[in-house]
């Protein structure tokens, strides 16, 4: 539903998006990652409306942003970056506020304003001036505002930074249940939050697109992929773990006794790992097969373009 | 025009929530009564009317309006709000009519405050009731000049001080361009076209009338006007500043 031709956008001579094309459609929850600085937020302001493209087109449900972004805006659901709000306003009439501005009337907006309070747990301050809220109410404050008018289209800026763990937890269950047949993209440094409620990646570095795949894919492309993690009660002899059929490489770090196999290509070596062990009594307390770990394939992805 | 309404309220609870709207209205009163009485000597003039209460209206507006205007756009730039507001399914053009509107009649409540002086000259004498109903309207305009230029001022910046003190001295300009003091600077070598013309742009002449209760149709075109203008001018700059 989202049609994003040769997106650029340029401040002044600084190129901040790139010739970005991609499509999204409906049931897709994307990831959107990359360092700071690399056109993520630009590329939600596109997308939302705000900025103008300095070249490129967005169309979004048969329409087009130049033409008709005011159609377009009532689609989306928005939560720009540090969730800004109108501090003098409580939560409950910066929801009221913003229900009339969409367009809600009578008992459905009171219903939906209320169902929103629920789903983000505002409750206790509904009456509190949003300037005194906690960081995690104001990013709360501004998820009610984004998903009010049950949109289509969810676009969420950073939306679980200055939550603490539980809120995190509530905001992906509340993304994962909005998720059957809408569009949610959204923008994060937590890598591990990409693996937990999106089904699409998308790694921008420099403005320009790096990846594009689901998560399974980007956990693939890293070089501990399968790899089999062990730890030794005591130090003891595992250079025979090296020669075993598909281990390319290992990684020992003696201070922790903590012991990698790196496998070529996602090779399945888990049993003849547990073999050599029983077989060589190895002291060995813990083993996993690691599924990749994203901070380092992140790395690779978003400073390969650089160099 | 509901969408309009829906912003226009938004203001204007935000400046009764906030101390600005109290702070400014008493601020206002107390100075307004000060320049009439003090400064206008109402009472020694011996006349009911309110021309010394009118005729201090550009000078206190001047440092006033800008007040109120600063903080239009520059606190929704700084606070990141425009985003906000600007992705809702509104056009700019509703949001500056929203803002517009709602300062203004903050504005307009704060002279309609001042009906005291209008029963003081009332328990005095006879005082012409249109005349003064005619320079309140007036005023009114004029606050309204002065408030499109404050926030055209407000747009082009996030720093509600710099916001603050542009729109201070883009209206002195204004202001003082009918006064003796810059037209004598032109009166030598310049041609009276460029008097006339410089005058002209005056708040000063186009208000002289009007605080006598003249209210010619060119003087509120000209303040009208100058609104339409300074609003467009607000307009185009958000469009190209508000994502700086």
């Amino acid at each position: 539903m989202i049609y994003v031709n040769n997106l650029s956008k340029l401040f002044g001579d600084f190129v901040a998006v790139n010739d970005l094309t991609f499509n999204i459609l409906p049931g897709d929850v994307v990831g959107f990652l990359g360092p700071n600085g690399a056109g993520k937020s630009t590329t939600m302001k596109m997308l939302t409306g705000f900025l103008a493209p300095s070249t490129g087109g967005i169309q979004i449900a048969d329409l087009s942003m130049a033409e008709d972004a005011k159609k377009i805006k009532k689609l989306i659901g928005y939560l720009p970056e540090g969730a800004p709000a109108y501090g003098d306003m409580t939560p409950i009439q910066f929801l009221h506020f913003i229900a009339k501005i969409r367009g809600l009337k009578g008992k459905h907006k009171a219903e939906r304003i209320n169902t929103v309070i629920k789903q983000v747990d505002l409750l206790g301050v509904l009456d509190k001036p949003i300037e005194n809220l906690s960081k995690g109410f104001k990013r709360r404050v501004g998820l009610a505002q984004a998903i009010l008018h049950d949109p289509d289209i969810l676009i969420l800026d950073e939306p679980t930074d200055g939550l603490d763990p539980n809120q995190k937890h509530q905001v992906r269950e509340l993304i994962q249940n909005l998720a059957k047949e809408k569009i949610v993209i959204i923008s994060t440094h937590i890598l591990e939050e990409v693996t937990a409620v999106c089904n699409r990646v998308m790694i921008i570095s420099a403005g320009q697109l790096r990846f594009d795949a689901s998560p399974e894919a980007l956990l693939a492309k890293s070089k501990y992929h399968k790899a089999v993690t062990l730890h030794l009660s005591y130090p003891s002899d595992i250079s025979g773990l090296l020669e075993l059929p598909g281990v390319i490489d290992m990684e020992h770090e003696r201070s922790t006794g903590r012991v990698t196999l790196l496998t070529q290509n996602g090779a399945d070596v888990l049993h003849d790992v547990t073999e050599h062990i029983k077989d060589r009594r190895l002291p060995v307390d813990t083993i996993f097969v690691e599924q990749g770990r994203l901070d380092q394939v992140f790395r690779d992805i978003t400073q390969g373009v650089k160099a | 025009m509901g969408t309009v309404f829906t912003l226009f309220k938004r203001e204007l609870a935000s400046f009764f929530a906030t101390p600005v709207a109290y702070v400014f209205i008493t601020i206002f009163l107390i100075l307004s009564s000060v320049f009439t009485f003090f400064i206008g000597s109402l009472y020694e003039r011996g006349q009911a009317d309110l021309l010394p209460f009118f005729n201090f209206h550009p000078w206190l507006y001047l440092f006033l309006v800008p007040a109120i205007a600063m903080r239009t756009w520059s606190e929704e730039r700084k606070s990141g709000s425009i985003e906000l507001l600007m992705t809702l399914p509104i056009s700019t053009l509703q949001a500056l009519l929203g803002k517009f509107f709602a300062s203004w009649a903050v504005l307009g409540l704060s002279l309609l405050l001042t009906f005291p002086l209008w029963l003081t000259v009332n328990y005095l004498g006879q005082p012409d009731h249109g005349v003064i109903v005619a320079a309140y309207v007036g005023s009114w305009l004029m606050a309204g000049t002065f408030l499109a230029i404050g926030m055209c001022m407000s747009a082009m910046t996030k720093n509600q001080v710099v916001a603050f003190i542009l729109a201070v001295v883009v209206c002195f300009l204004f202001v003082v361009s009918g006064s003796n003091i810059v037209l004598d600077a032109f009166k030598d070598w310049a041609p009276s076209i460029v008097i006339d013309t410089i005058a002209s742009f005056s708040f000063l002449t186009h208000f002289e009338s009007i605080a006598k209760g003249v209210l010619a149709l060119n003087d509120v075109g000209y303040f009208l006007i100058s609104i339409t203008l300074w609003l467009y001018a607000s307009l185009l700059i958000i469009e190209h500043k508000k994502a700086d």
